[in-house]
């Protein structure tokens, strides 16, 4: 192996504690976002303002531990100042990088701050090196997150032809729809992921208990009804159950989550520059549990990566936060498609 | 303002492809978009197939643009997209950052509607780099294509999706050969049953959603019929009518009629009833969710 062929292990802070808890388990990169609709977690009580952010930095630098500023959403004309605003605010703080979707922010950030490193987020929807490329010879960019679609033989071919380092989701929630070209948010509730950072906003859910059993509803569409018993998640609109040709099941998708803990060897051969864990709106408990176990494993599979298993004590530290979900390879295995 | 046809989105045999654009031909559309947008595995036209459609739609009097798909996965997916960008006769639509990769300084461009154009610096970056025309997205308001519209750089077209079932998501996994229990890879073209798509209804019968393929689309029809005006108002070029499977050509000719102002919208509007594959919706527009029906004419 290469010498440079090192993974970063890039996990999710919504807050300082989990960031702190990031940090303490061994996370290299941690990401973040601002209070505001500029990323892809625009949750109620979740991100940092400026004091925070400059307390998280002061931390994770202290630690050798980088951040990562996720303003990922798309800004409009009415709003454009407030993301610019934002792009200002990292480059002062000092981030390491900031993780970017929209053409016109990029190449703000590229003209304006030519030493800030910029990421292509997952949400710029960039599934072949053709488009990381166009990112890279007009502005830059030095590493790409590529949505949660290809299998990894395709993921091998993107990386082979691009000077681009190539981040994948290891873990967490998993979007079953290309990243940044989703809108069925909007579709039922007006709000998307590219417009405000939510997908199927809380706001917009309602529980009700019926005599046909509890039922899950988005800005008052039908997503799911549970039986006594059955386990009822957060109604995330592509992951409820449906009728197609009178047959009711999950037709988009299962309410499963992404675990490619397996895959990491194959990753590493094919030169990943990082694995990235969902979850930037899950605790402090979840991030730390996350990181210890991906810590472990990235580390294992450094190491000896013929020998690689996925250890018991691994999988089950991870089942425990995953709330007893299924576990999905995703995309990254060819029958899942 | 001009009428294009957008691309087929659906799955369709040969003959009822070229039988429909023979129609189409005879249609009051300006501009015709053709290309395989959503999956690589249809092939019922090879791209020469659709380059020789193409230039019988211009000889026809048309203006012919070649669509390019829009989820990019594999080297053969690129191989055509190299090919569609490098044909050197018609204006490409480019519907990923790929395409425009390809595109940029070789050749002018529209940008289509899964290019995410949200504010007025973006677009005039693509526009340096030869973009001549933009599609907004679908889910963008009448009032952001409005702020747009006001710094819209010089000498670029505004289209906007106005009438269709509108393509809300792509994905890795096909959702028809799920339907049926069938692997991807050996999906045996089951899109082919379902012309304009299979519809997903909630689980007390609400259509919600038409799966078509990795493709997944709106239950209900976005129809912009009583917008024409305001869309004019805004400085709007083009107004895109996606096709669907039965009575295309007659919602073309209702467009038109409604434009040269021998219709009412609401006439317009009441003879589409029956002419839609589901309920008419128009919520985007208005700056609401996109399955509600805002305009004149709410049920």
């Amino acid at each position: 192996m290469l010498p440079d062929a090192t993974m970063e292990l890039v996990c999710p802070a919504g807050n300082l504690p989990s960031l702190k808890a990031a940090v303490d388990n061994g996370a290299d990169c941690v990401y973040i976002g601002f209070r505001d609709a500029t990323n892809a977690r625009n949750f109620p009580g979740l991100n940092f303002d400026e004091a925070t952010a400059r307390e998280g930095l002061r931390y994770a630098h202290a630690h050798e531990t980088k951040v990562l500023l996720a303003l990922n959403t798309y800004p409009q004309a009415e709003n454009w100042q407030r993301w610019q605003s934002a792009v200002d605010q990292a480059a002062a703080l000092g981030v390491d990088a900031v993780i970017l979707a929209d053409v016109g922010l990029m190449e703000y950030a590229s003209k304006t701050y030519p030493e800030l490193r910029l990421h292509l987020s997952v949400q710029g929807s960039a599934t072949n090196y053709e488009a990381i490329n166009f990112f890279h010879e007009r502005f830059g960019i030095q590493r790409a997150v590529l949505p949660r679609v290809l299998a990894l033989a395709q993921v091998e071919q993107v990386v082979n032809n691009t000077p681009v380092e190539i981040e994948l989701f290891g873990f967490g929630g998993l979007c079953v729809m290309v990243e940044g070209r989703c809108a069925l948010s909007s579709y039922v509730t007006g709000e998307s992921p590219n417009t405000c950072g939510v997908c199927s906003p809380a706001k917009a859910v309602r529980w009700q208990q019926t005599p046909q059993g509890l039922e899950s509803r988005l800005n008052g569409v039908l997503l799911d009804r549970y039986e006594d018993g059955e386990n009822a998640g957060y109604p995330t609109l592509c992951k409820g159950r449906f009728e197609v040709n009178g047959e009711t099941y999950y037709a988009i998708e299962e309410p499963a989550s992404l675990n490619a803990m397996e895959c990491l060897p194959e990753m590493l051969r094919i030169g990943i520059k990082a694995i990235k864990i969902e979850g930037r709106q899950r605790s402090p408990a979840y991030v730390a549990q996350v990181t210890q176990a991906w810590r472990q494993a990235i580390d294992a599979c450094q190491r000896a990566p013929h020998d690689f298993k996925v250890a018991a004590a691994w999988s089950e530290q991870l089942s425990k936060v995953a709330e007893g979900r299924q576990h999905t390879l995703g995309a990254y295995h060819r029958p899942w498609k | 303002m001009k009428l294009a046809l957008g691309p087929v989105l659906y799955y369709w045999d040969k003959d009822t492809l070229l039988k429909f654009y023979d129609d189409i031909a005879e249609t009051p559309v300006e501009i015709v978009y053709l290309g395989e947008t959503v999956c690589s595995r249809r092939h019922t036209l090879r791209t020469d197939d659709w380059f020789d459609l193409a230039e019988r739609l211009a000889q026809a009097g048309k203006e012919v643009v070649l669509s390019t798909q829009a989820l990019l996965e594999s080297e053969s997916d690129l191989k055509t997209l190299r090919k569609l960008a490098a044909n050197g006769r018609f204006m490409v639509e480019a519907n990923d950052m790929g395409a425009v990769r390809l595109l940029a300084g070789a050749a002018p461009f529209a940008l289509g509607p899964h290019i995410n154009i949200y504010n007025p610096r973006t677009l005039h970056y693509l526009a340096a780099l030869g973009a001549r025309r933009w599609v907004a997205p679908l889910e963008m308001s009448h009032q952001s294509l409005q702020a747009m519209q006001r710094q819209r750089p010089k000498g670029m077209e505004t289209e906007v999706f106005a009438y269709g079932r509108m393509p809300l998501a792509f994905s890795a996994r096909c959702f028809t050969a799920r339907h049926h229990n069938l692997p991807k890879d050996d999906c045996q073209f089951r899109c082919l049953d379902y012309p304009d798509g299979l519809t997903l209804r909630t689980r007390e019968g609400r259509p919600f959603l038409a799966l078509n393929g990795i493709q997944t689309q709106s239950a209900g029809v976005y129809n912009l019929i009583y917008e024409l005006a305001d869309m004019r108002g805004l400085g709007v070029n083009v107004a895109r009518i996606s096709p669907q499977a039965h009575h295309t050509g007659k919602i073309i000719r209702l467009f038109r009629d409604c434009l040269e102002g021998e219709l009412a919208p609401q006439a317009a509007a009441d003879q589409m009833v029956r002419l839609m594959p589901g309920h008419a919706c128009d919520g985007f527009w208005h700056g609401r969710p996109g399955l509600e029906q805002v305009g004149q004419g709410r049920p």
